[in-house]
């Protein structure tokens, strides 16, 4: 099968998603992703976003995360400060997509500022839900393309807490879960006993080599580093047949 | 007793210079026409408050009708960024814009207890994140019961909350459907409410179902028939969101003097929204209206 990175990107985030997880989404390859796994190894999953939507069933992409076909046909809506205080800080959500301009090796966040908080060299739009996210679903996902400006050693500032400066310093704070999975355009990247991103697979043609060049610090790679598992036939159909026709937020082969 | 008028009293009776403001709505009912309306009045040195300023704040800013924003997202949805708030909060144009930053749920708790008449309002929110340190009006506090700690945020109170909802009757009882998002807590913790709509029903009709009801005359101060009156965004059952407007305005809000040229055309050329709404033409507005789907009716039941 032909396919891009995009859509490997897309099918390798759907593939961290599990039948009975409750998922805050997020609008592009996480909405892409959510619906490939709905509708192939997770028919139970269970959408939320940050706009109050419990249980939408999007008829077509939503173009944001309130976009009215996230609310036609939802099991219910939440005004926002109820979806925040019961569903996210309560712990009634496992998976969060996060997303953002730098992840460091401890995997926070930064979506707030580059350079100086009080003169910024470029003010990024913030935090949004994405903090408490961060702070309060069991795993984190973040789907992003692999870059050493987006991978800094440490983030300009913490938008979103991962790891903090490792399981410990996280654990201190009262905070479960964390980051789960950073999956780029080059590799599959997880956290290690200490809190630290490595390579977990390695998409099929990417080398290790690539992921040095793009990242920011000496990351480590698995003892047993595989290979991303290829999109399948169906997840490529989904995606570009019914999910993502126009390619608003895939490359398409073919 | 009515208390319906027009956009442009409302807002220069509700609306003074300096004053802080929460154009309510997240993603939908945002009120575009009441930002337009408060760009024609030139008003000036206002605190634009809200959850995700989106285009509406960013029109405002460049506008020159800004000195504070009071935010937890400022983007535009599902595009990008927004230029005008950049160019502000980056390089002081057109003015300077003193930023307070906020996370969703923080800026939203602020708002519930300003709605709440309490002092503060208490959320495991911020925890491990940089922001507090940028901003007074967020402090960790210890529980009083045990060694447990949240973080507070101090009541946000608008002097002015302009909300939308798809109908209400002549007093200010509202109903909204669709996404709520902070449209009731705006509205209880602002001392004036202006309420637009894209109906006007009876009193029967919102007593036919409370249920649905948002806000309730009480509370309203000025009511304003405005259908369309949140185009781009969208009013749930009545028009989709005109995602043409998004991505043009990420281009247009890019260059200062395509800024000036927009504006003119779109908001100093047109008295009101009716006219906005007649120089879209009804071929735009068609293409935006969804088919319908009806809620199954509930049984209040009639009760002796």
């Amino acid at each position: 099968m032909n396919y891009t990175k995009s859509e490997l990107m897309v099918v390798a985030a759907a593939r961290e998603l599990e039948n009975d997880d409750s998922v805050l989404v997020g609008i592009g390859k996480p909405n892409l992703a959510c619906n490939v796994a709905k509708r192939t190894h997770a028919p139970e999953l269970k959408m939320v976003y940050e706009s109050g939507t419990i249980g939408s069933n999007p008829s077509s992409p939503p173009l944001s995360i309130g976009d009215p076909v996230l609310a036609s046909g939802a099991v219910s809506i939440e005004p926002m400060r109820n979806g925040f205080n019961y569903y996210l800080q309560a712990g009634r959500l496992d998976v969060g997509f996060l997303g953002g301009a730098q992840i460091d090796k401890y995997g926070n966040i930064n979506s707030t500022v580059i350079g100086d908080y009080d003169d910024p060299t470029v003010r990024l739009p913030g935090s949004g839900g994405a903090c408490e996210i961060a702070g309060h679903v069991d795993r984190t996902l973040m789907v992003t393309p692999h870059s050493e400006r987006r991978f800094p050693e440490e983030v300009d500032f913490i938008t979103s807490p991962g790891f903090v400066d490792g399981r410990e310093g996280r654990e201190e704070l009262g905070l479960d879960g964390g980051p789960e999975a950073v999956i780029t355009d080059l590799a599959v990247c997880r956290f290690d006993e200490r809190g630290e991103m490595y390579v977990d697979t390695l998409h099929p043609n990417a080398s290790r080599e690539d992921v040095r060049a793009e990242t920011g610090w000496e990351i480590e790679f698995a003892d047993d580093l595989g290979t991303t598992p290829e999109p399948n036939e169906e997840e490529l159909r989904l995606i570009r047949e019914d999910l993502d026709p126009n390619e608003m937020y895939t490359d398409q082969a073919e | 007793m009515s208390k319906v008028t027009s956009m442009h009293d409302a807002i220069s009776t509700g609306v003074s210079d300096g004053d802080s403001i929460y154009l309510a709505g997240f993603t939908h009912l945002i009120p575009f026409a009441a930002g337009h309306e408060i760009i024609r009045q030139e008003k000036r040195d206002l605190e634009l408050i809200r959850a995700t300023p989106d285009l509406i704040y960013d029109q405002l800013i460049a506008a020159g009708c800004a000195r504070k924003a009071t935010f937890s997202w400022a983007g535009n949805p599902g595009v990008g960024s927004l230029p005008a708030f950049r160019r502000a909060a980056e390089d002081g144009i057109p003015t300077e814009l003193e930023l307070e930053e906020y996370t969703h749920f923080g800026l939203i708790a602020a708002l519930d207890a300003g709605a709440s008449n309490l002092p503060f309002a208490p959320l495991r929110g911020f925890i491990g994140s940089d922001l507090p340190e940028h901003n007074d009006n967020i402090a960790r506090i210890e529980s009083p019961f045990d060694d447990d700690y949240v973080y507070a945020v101090a009541p946000i109170q608008p002097d002015v909350a302009v909300i939308r909802a798809q109908r209400a009757d002549d007093a200010g009882n509202a109903h909204l459907w669709g996404i709520q998002g902070e449209v009731k807590i705006a509205g209880l913790a602002a001392d004036t409410v202006i309420l637009s709509v894209e109906e006007l029903c009876s009193e029967e009709t919102i007593r036919s179902d409370p249920n649905r009801t948002v806000i309730t005359s009480d509370d309203v101060d000025h009511v304003v028939h405005d259908p369309y009156g949140s185009h781009p965004s969208y009013a749930q059952g009545y028009y989709g969101r005109d995602n043409e407007a998004y991505i043009e305005w990420a281009e247009i809000a890019s260059d200062v003097d395509r800024v000036e040229a927009w504006l003119d055309e779109w908001v100093y050329g047109v008295e009101n929204r009716r006219e906005y709404v007649e120089k879209l033409g009804a071929e735009r507005l068609l293409d935006l209206q969804p088919e319908h789907s009806y809620a199954t009716p509930i049984d209040m039941g009639a009760y002796r």
